[in-house]
């Protein structure tokens, strides 16, 4: 069924969130600070989307990214978003929307896994009138809506699922979400709209990392039990470990039934960087105290890149 | 002059036979925006929101997205207030062609604070991508579709319903971007938006019977804000500008106003009539017009001032003014 991305084997795809979380740390490391906790526990999910689950156009070559093309208005005709890294849109192959886009380092790091961009891709990130944005927008690549104030991606989603779905194609859109997205009002408000219009074309994936700016989600803002309470709003729930790639595999078919589907993945905000572990639990975005501190990191990731 | 009932409801019925691409989305409002017969007529294009208007605005955008032309219904207050980050983020970004119909500006509700848009205007124009539109007669009602519909990108328009003076004829549209001249005169020039338009024809009546020489125009766009007859009417009032809205003076008319002057260097005195900074409360609309000072006695009041004159105008004699219907050709004359 996976007819379009390459054929990749469950080796492949530990060996693609491997490369993830290397590249997230290895760019942290040289800006001094980082979003390096959402790779390590978004790894699986985006190996799992991009190496099996998305049924997207090919590329004939990794891209190359490319300068800001400036912002939309009826004056910029040489505006574009970052669609083209997911290829030509096509009604029977699936769309790919990241609601926060503060993962926007995972999502390079992993089109890169994906043979989707160029490997040299990441020296372009955080850079000045380049497109590699430390908090993606729409002209990023992978990116192609405005996302990021969070709780807006799954309705503008639902919105395109509802336009695809009358115009009859037959793609699935498919929705990254994180956890602390629970606490916004505009998130349920979408929930009761997809379900009550049907829109059975969609599918998410819930990032549970425990973890939100402030601190740990259930001491910040209690969102559980979140399988009860999407259920209740009728949605078909599934709740696995985020870092099982065969149960991701699977949840990533589960979609076009009677109901509209979301995958709550639980999941480890340290998965594969133990080290991380002291900093609890300030985890969401990572930041050097001191040049000591900072070499620290460098020789954990000379290590990480020894065990490659 | 013709009073016209649920223009909109009508209108957007038969408009909508030939844009196959308009769906409409409401949030339980459906006849309190005239949507309801839209709803009878096409029921599988009428996408029913619930009272959730975040969802909505971004929902929308997703749609316009796809190539659908999404015209969201609701009272405007529940659009630029409820909804503004997903406006921002969701619709006027992307410069989408999601087209937002928000109804009850100003002070024409009873519903008081809580449904009074009174700064609509000025939150929107800031907006980049967002072109803003008012209506003040049936005939805006009316052609006011096919002006928003003309425009690539997001449009806000400010709606009227139920019983509305039709102002202008059949000849005389609302056209993107153009001033309606409604009379020509070298004295005062008045610009006038929305309902403030027939209040101000009842004082710029009583006022021509005494030989007062006022050029009137009447304003739909307000954003963009570039028309050369309204540049044109402001280099030509020898004693002062007037303008005249159902909104806070400040960011609406009077301010657009006031940057087009500042702009080309007109120093000429500028009288905002408006609500002054203050809000609202629930009441009738001829008590708030009064009480807030934007009735057609309070721009008499603002002219007088202009000219240092004083007209001894009765209440009695603007209650007695007919108008009657505007034809296109006093714009023609105008050119």
């Amino acid at each position: 069924m996976n007819t379009s991305s390459p054929h990749r084997t469950h080796i492949d795809i530990a060996q693609m969130a491997r490369g993830i979380r290397r590249r997230v740390l290895e760019h942290t490391v040289r800006n001094n600070g980082g979003y390096v906790c959402q790779a390590c526990s978004s790894a699986e999910i985006f190996a799992s989307l991009y190496g099996a689950i998305l049924r997207l156009s090919p590329l004939d070559m990794p891209l190359a990214p490319w300068k800001f093309p400036g912002v939309p208005g009826n004056s910029n005709a040489q505006y574009k978003t970052g669609a083209a890294f997911h290829g030509e849109k096509l009604p029977e192959f699936d769309r790919f929307y990241l609601s926060p886009s503060q993962y926007s380092l995972v999502m390079y790091a992993a089109l890169i896994e994906a043979g989707r961009m160029d490997e040299h891709a990441l020296e372009e990130f955080n850079r000045d009138g380049g497109i590699l944005e430390m908090i993606g927008a729409e002209h990023s690549p992978g990116m192609e809506i405005m996302t990021g104030s969070l709780g807006q991606g799954i309705s503008q989603v639902a919105g395109i699922a509802m336009a695809r779905k009358r115009k009859g194609e037959s793609g699935r859109n498919v929705l990254f979400m994180s956890d602390g997205e629970f606490q916004i009002g505009q998130t349920w408000e979408a929930i009761q709209a997809i379900v009550f219009h049907r829109l059975h074309n969609i599918l998410i994936f819930v990032d549970i990392n425990g973890h939100q700016c402030d601190g740990r989600v259930e001491q910040v803002m209690n969102i559980e039990p979140l399988h009860a309470r999407l259920e209740g709003f009728g949605m078909r729930v599934f709740r696995i470990d985020g870092h099982d790639i065969d149960k991701l595999i699977d949840c990533g078919t589960r979609i076009g039934g009677d109901k509209p589907a979301i995958v709550l993945c639980d999941t480890d905000p340290c998965r594969g960087m133990e080290f991380l572990r002291s900093r609890a639990p300030k985890y969401h975005y990572v930041r050097f105290s001191s040049e000591q501190e900072r070499r620290e990191f460098e020789k954990k990731l000379s290590l990480f890149n020894n065990i490659k | 002059m013709e009073i016209a009932s649920r223009v909109h409801a009508k209108n957007l019925v038969e408009w909508a036979k030939n844009h196959p691409e308009a769906l409409v989305l409401s949030a339980d409002l459906t006849s309190s925006t005239e949507i309801d017969l839209f709803r009878e007529t096409y029921p599988d294009r009428f996408l029913s929101m619930g009272i959730a208007e975040q969802n909505m605005l971004s929902f929308a955008g997703g749609l316009a997205r796809e190539g659908f032309l999404p015209l969201v219904h609701t009272f405007a207050v529940f659009i630029y207030r409820r909804a503004f980050d997903q406006i921002a983020m969701s619709v006027a970004y992307p410069n989408l062609p999601v087209k937002m119909f928000g109804f009850l500006p100003g002070i024409t509700t009873p519903g008081g604070a809580t449904h009074q848009a009174i700064e609509d205007i000025a939150v929107m124009r800031s907006l980049p991508n967002m072109t803003v539109l008012e209506t003040g007669d049936a005939t805006d009602v009316k052609t006011v579709l096919d002006a928003a519909a003309s425009i690539e990108g997001p449009v806000y328009v400010r709606m009227l319903r139920g019983e509305i003076p039709k102002l202008f004829g059949n000849d005389n549209p609302l056209i993107f971007g153009k001033a309606r001249v409604i009379s020509r005169g070298g004295e005062i020039t008045l610009f006038s938006s929305g309902i403030c338009t027939e209040e101000a024809l009842r004082a710029t009546e009583a006022l021509r019977l005494r030989g007062v020489s006022i050029s009137h125009l009447h304003i739909t766009t307000l954003k963009p804000f570039n028309d050369p007859l309204v540049l044109d009417a402001i280099e030509k009032a020898r004693c002062g500008v007037i303008t005249m809205e159902n909104h806070t003076i400040i960011g609406g008319l009077g301010s657009a106003v006031a940057e087009m002057m500042t702009e080309h260097g007109i120093g000429k005195k500028l009288v905002r009539i408006g609500l002054r900074d203050t809000f609202a409360h629930g009441a009738s609309l001829p008590y708030l017009k009064k009480e807030y000072g934007f009735d057609a006695m309070a721009l008499i009041r603002s002219i007088e001032s202009l000219l240092g004159a004083s007209f001894r105008i009765s209440e009695d004699e603007l209650a007695e003014i007919r108008l009657s219907e505007i034809s296109g050709s006093v714009n023609a004359e105008a050119l």
